[in-house]
């Protein structure tokens, strides 16, 4: 009877927990930008934030940076990820590619962005490799390719994270869309299976992955972590100068700050309006591709083309991983020696205490926050499913709100409003804003198992006169044991990567591995740069590791769940 | 009538358009079977008795069981067993765990055992207590389903097309074996199918529901 | 202690609230132990935070206070911090205990009201603080007044890989010639960083023929005439700096790595030792020496201050004391920890505690304290200020 109680107040509290912090943080983005900050003596409205935003001789450089690296990293990591799955799904290449692609979504944007400076900075492994012998260098070129002013070494650097975020999207979305008749039908009827499965396939997989698309529009365009590794500084993107207004011991610099937020905000729901046009664009445009009958004459070059894109995506990630481990073991590593004097333990000695310190912060935090999340989230899915109710499709929108809004224009609104709660700074407020995140990715990789699950097990059950507990406790939890650990493995590694909310409402409490690493990328020190980032991304990957090893141990002698 | 099923004026509409009304008592021991096309409705009556009424459905009259009005009761006190076309096994425990979570509480460890010894001798799957569902055969698994469902003591029988994924050799066999077995408890039966066959084995009343 | 400590905790029922007076020591060590002191220091250096991590060590030996090293990108971020808890009226026990700081930083605080004190004076180690000699009084030419404590002398010196640039330069001028014969291989790092910002000033000291204008603020009259050399001078080294002034190295410290890769053939450093730690650490090669101008180059001190809503005053103050023990002063010296220039007064200490400083090493690429020659003062805060402001307007925007 209590559950019974409780239970219905679980998705209220769900949202709660997602959309408050939301709220709560625009509002208290919103009141400055207008110059309304009366805790220090300012009061509004004035406009006079968004004049002194509009006299930065940095912004037009500053917006063009945040728009085109986010239409850059979504365009090209949607294009290369379609393309593959167009010409490849099914296929041997394709799954070795979706093998390789899949634990690398769990390495950790930071590290991710470290490895990529380390490959192909002047001074980076690649050109090391190839000098002198090759390209004549006995010192590093001064060219500018890492923090390049166009921002494009961090648009690559989102790509190469991004590419298996869609890919693994797609899949999900693929079971659902029938795409192997529709391909053998089209292929029957002459197409290459390129072309058939962009004209056939194509527009149903697009409709499902719709949203998380837009989560990476408004992530690219407003990330800080990444910007702050490989982005420009003359002037930096949107974001990483809002955090830098924000910082600034100068009151009137908040303000401007907090202009910059809602400025960011807008640009990011621009830039979603412009690509919802550009997609009715492409359907007029596909629809005639389509009428003109077209075969698809270049599949090939296409298809090989796009597995190339996917396959250097993924050998970088890879062997930025292994550039950050040979770092992190180096003594004197001078150029353009291929590898270092001596490999030592000395960093690891040095610097290992540290990173377990952090370790333990971040593995505290990530476990608790994903902990959290998904009973909120099996709470939600059992309400739905014991009470018959339905989320309507905008409800489904209502999760993807916190991923849509930039973290830039809410997250220093909620740290003045917590602490004006008196809410004290540290763990359980940073705890609290990773939740915002946390959840809707826990939700949105629970749901699908969780609602695919034979009811008919639950009425079986209840026959047998098991009560509604124990159907869910006895037969439903432990036959989606595999889904669960997945769902919690990554809520850990979003919570591990969190950056921003773990800065700003720390308070600069609250060490992570993500915010210790990028407090580091300013120092330059590489060794401690390749042990933090090893460290950050094992406390992403092992859970995924344990997701997948628990069930196969748990279940070893049963068939049924083994490819549950 | 106090021992049996009845079905009283029971209509079931789906948002508001009327699905299906049936009105009926099945006595102790007795089989009624209710026949149809696919999307008649059929299952969505047993939805309605086993108490999981999907909620775009509204359903008005009275189920009792031996007496009690249980049209308002939660699903697990209902005393109502139900097999499916699908023996339905649960995949995470073994077949004597399956059992095991049929049998009604109470009784000692190896009294228990006993019981679930005796169901799987029964049905002639000696010693398969530690045995993966899932290594089983279809005929197995449908003996399992049964001997689960009749452990846990239920005071009426439904089946939703339980043998219409059985080859015919087996299924006369499993057919023949579940009817016995509630002609022996004297259970009450609603079975709905869309197989002549079956409605001719069952022997009792048939009900055709038309679309 | 500890009855002492219970007691005082019986006495008063909020002992929070009521500040620990700084001359009674005893009491302030009562208070301080099992207290933890959040230390919010800039944590891009690796072998700061080690030293910083042995100051811990140290502290909870000797104290029982715990202090945690809060790793800051810019000491800015605690600034802002404490202002938004004061907004917040978080009037007593805020995140921060003890911030690393000097110049605008310190003026800004200082001037808001911000900080706890006076109490740098009334700490039992000022006593061998060479308060006469060196620059602790004032910082950035702002009076200090007890309200944050000395612990490290600091002095720019340039960094140079005598591999690929066997010779010294002599002044700015000089470095703006060498740049143009060899483009690319200088940079600056990126103001608003205070490394970055000291070497705006440096140019500004070097190449005015009478800096002593600076030593007052900045005005809307002087301030566009004084400061037109200096935009002039870097209209001229921009493009040949690394990456053409595209792309600066955000921090000192971010500079070795190039140097170590040879990329930059001059950096510098506002640390005189810091080039031989380096050396030690392997970051950098044994070719490497430092130089000063012919005139002289800035030199200041870095403090710590304590802010006004600190829930742990007492301890933030042993550990400001415990920085200028002859202990912490001789380690934070030696080349193969920090090598920072010491606070204290050679004259002051007793024979045990010079002779701790009389065995460093001061390592190859370090200069004696007479070849460091000059320290020039640094200009009020307000022109740094200004010039960082007035840098991002004009270069950190790139073409």
């Amino acid at each position: 009877m209590n559950r019974r109680r409780f239970l219905p107040v679980l998705p209220i509290l769900t949202l709660l927990a997602m959309l408050g912090p939301v709220v709560a943080g625009l509002w208290g983005t919103l009141l400055p930008a207008f110059g309304h900050l009366p805790a220090a003596g300012l009061t509004g409205p004035s406009l006079d934030p968004f004049r002194d935003l509009f006299d930065w001789a940095g912004l037009p450089r500053a917006m063009l940076l945040s728009i085109s690296t986010g239409l850059l990293a979504t365009g090209i990591s949607l294009a290369i990820v379609m393309l593959i799955t167009a010409g490849w799904s099914g296929t041997k290449p394709f799954r070795a590619l979706e093998r390789l692609l899949s634990p690398l979504l769990s390495v950790p944007h930071a590290a991710a962005a470290f490895g990529l400076a380390f490959l192909i900075a002047p001074s980076g492994w690649v050109s090391r490799l190839l000098s002198p012998v090759v390209t004549g260098w006995d010192r590093p070129p001064d060219l500018l390719i890492v923090q390049d002013t166009w921002g494009l070494t961090m648009t690559a650097g989102l790509i190469v994270k991004e590419v298996p975020f869609l890919l693994l999207i797609t899949l999900a979305a693929l079971g659902q869309a029938d795409a192997q008749r529709s391909v053998v039908i089209s292929q029957a009827l002459g197409y290459g299976r390129l072309t058939g499965w962009l004209k056939t396939v194509f527009p149903r997989v697009y409709a499902q992955i719709r949203p998380p698309i837009y989560v990476v529009l408004a992530y690219s365009m407003s990330v800080v972590d990444v910007a702050v590794i490989l982005g420009p500084n003359t002037p930096p993107s949107l974001s990483v100068q809002i955090i830098k207004w924000m910082s600034d011991p100068d009151l009137a610099m908040r303000l401007e700050g907090a202009a910059g937020a809602l400025l960011q905000l807008g640009l990011v729901i621009g830039a979603l309006i412009f690509w919802r046009l550009c997609e009715h664009a492409m359907a007029r445009l596909g629809q005639r591709w389509i009428a003109s009958g077209a075969r698809g004459r270049f599949d090939p070059v296409v298809a090989q083309g796009a597995l190339a894109a996917g396959a250097i995506c993924a050998l970088t990630v890879l062997f930025g991983l292994v550039v950050l481990t040979i770092w992190s073991f180096a003594g004197f590593w001078g150029f353009p020696d291929a590898l270092p004097d001596a490999f030592t333990w000395r960093n690891w000695m040095r610097f290992g205490p540290g990173t377990l310190e952090a370790l333990g912060e971040t593995a505290l935090i990530a476990v608790t926050v994903a902990l959290a999340a998904l009973i909120l989230t099996i709470g939600c899915l059992e309400a739905e499913y014991r009470f018959g109710l339905s989320f309507s499709a905008r409800a489904v929108w209502l999760l993807y709100l916190p991923l849509l809004i930039p973290q830039t224009a809410f997250l220093p609104g909620l740290q003045t409003f917590m602490l004006s709660l008196g809410a004290d700074v540290g763990r359980v407020p940073v705890m609290l804003a990773h939740l915002v995140f946390v959840l809707p990715y826990v939700f949105l990789s629970l749901a699908d198992p969780f609602r695919a699950w034979d009811t008919r097990m639950g009425t079986i059950a209840a026959a047998l006169r098991a009560s509604p507990n124990g159907v869910l406790w006895r037969v439903r939890l432990p036959m989606l044991l595999r889904p669960i650990l997945t769902a919690l493995a990554v809520g850990l590694a979003v919570s591990v990567g969190q950056y921003l909310p773990t800065l700003l409402i720390g308070g600069g409490r609250v060490e992570t591995l993500t915010t210790e690493a990028v407090a580091l990328a300013s120092g330059g020190d590489r060794r401690a740069i390749g042990v933090y980032g090893l460290m950050q991304t094992g406390a992403a990957l092992v859970p995924f590791a344990l997701a997948l090893l628990i069930p196969a141990l748990v279940w070893r002698n049963r068939k049924g769940l083994r490819h549950g | 009538m106090d021992k049996g099923l009845s079905l009283r004026n029971v209509t079931i509409r789906k948002n508001g358009a009327p699905l299906l009304s049936v009105s009926h008592d099945i006595a102790p021991g007795e089989v009624l079977t209710v026949m149809g096309p696919s999307g008649v409705g059929k299952s969505t009556l047993l939805a309605f008795i086993t108490g999981t009424l999907a909620p775009d459905f509204q359903a008005t009259g009275a189920v009792w069981l031996d007496g009690q009005d249980i049209t308002n009761a939660a699903p697990h006190q209902r005393r109502v067993g139900i097999l499916f076309q699908d023996d339905l096994l649960f995949p995470h425990l073994s077949v004597g765990a399956n059992l095991a979570f049929g049998l009604q509480p109470g009784g000692s460890r190896p009294e228990r055992a006993a019981k679930i010894a005796e169901a799987l001798d029964e049905v002639g799957l000696s010693g398969f207590e530690d045995r993966d569902p899932a290594t089983l055969s279809g005929g197995q698994k449908a003996r399992v389903a049964l001997m689960r469902m009749l452990l846990s003591e239920p005071c009426g029988l439904l089946l939703d097309e339980p043998f219409s994924r059985l080859d015919a050799a087996l299924r006369a066999q499993v057919r023949d074996m579940v009817f016995d077995r509630a002609r022996a408890r004297q259970l009450p039966v609603l079975m709905v199918t869309h197989d002549a066959d079956d409605a001719q084995a069952a022997g009792g009343v048939i009900v055709t529901l038309v679309g | 202690m500890k009855h002492l400590a219970i007691l005082a905790a019986l006495l008063a029922p909020v002992p929070a609230l009521a500040d620990t007076d700084p001359a009674n020591w005893d009491a302030v060590t009562a208070a301080a132990d099992g207290q933890t002191v959040y230390w919010n220091a800039w944590g891009g250096s690796t072998t700061t935070n080690d030293f910083i991590a042995w100051v811990g060590e140290r502290v909870m030996a000797d104290y029982g206070v715990t202090l945690e090293h809060v790793k800051l990108t810019d000491t800015a971020d605690a600034v802002t911090r404490v202002l938004s808890e004061k907004q917040a009226g978080e009037n007593d026990d805020g995140a921060i205990d003890m911030i690393w700081i000097n110049g605008a930083n310190f003026a800004a605080m200082k001037e808001a009201d911000l900080l706890f004190g006076p109490y740098a004076e009334q700490l039992p180690n000022w006593a061998v603080v060479d308060a006469e000699g060196k620059t602790v009084q004032t910082d950035f030419t702002v009076p200090v007044e007890g309200f944050e404590s000395p612990w490290a002398m600091a002095q720019v010196v340039f960094v140079h890989d005598t591999a690929d640039m066997p010779d010294r330069l002599g002044s700015m001028q000089a470095l703006q010639d060498w740049a143009a014969a060899n483009p690319g291989r200088f940079s600056y790092p990126q103001p608003p960083d205070f490394l970055g910002t000291t070497f705006l000033k440096q140019v500004l000291v070097d190449i005015l023929p009478d800096p002593s204008v600076l030593a007052d603020p900045a005005t809307d009259e002087n301030y566009d005439a004084v400061t037109a050399p200096l935009w002039a001078y870097l209209e001229e080294l921009t493009p040949n700096l690394w990456r053409e002034g595209k792309a600066y190295p955000a921090t000192g410290t971010a500079m070795f790595p190039l140097i170590a890769d040879g990329e930059l053939d001059l950096s510098i450093s506002f640390s005189p030792g810091a080039a031989s730690t380096a050396i030690a650490n392997n970051e950098l090669p044994p070719s490497i020496r430092t130089f000063v101008l012919d005139k002289g180059t800035i030199g200041n001190a870095s403090f710590v201050a304590i802010p006004y809503n600190s829930g742990s005053k007492e301890g933030a103050m042993v550990v400001a004391n415990f920085l200028m023990s002859p202990e912490a002063q001789a380690r934070a010296q030696d080349p193969e920890i920090l090598g920072y220039g010491t606070v204290l007064n050679m004259a002051a200490l007793s024979d045990d505690d010079r002779a701790l400083f009389d065995a460093l090493e001061l390592g190859v690429a370090t200069l004696s304290p007479a070849e460091l020659g000059t320290v020039q003062a640094e200009p009020h805060p307000s022109w740094a200020t200004r010039i960082a402001d007035d840098w991002m307007t004009r270069f950190g925007v790139s073409e």
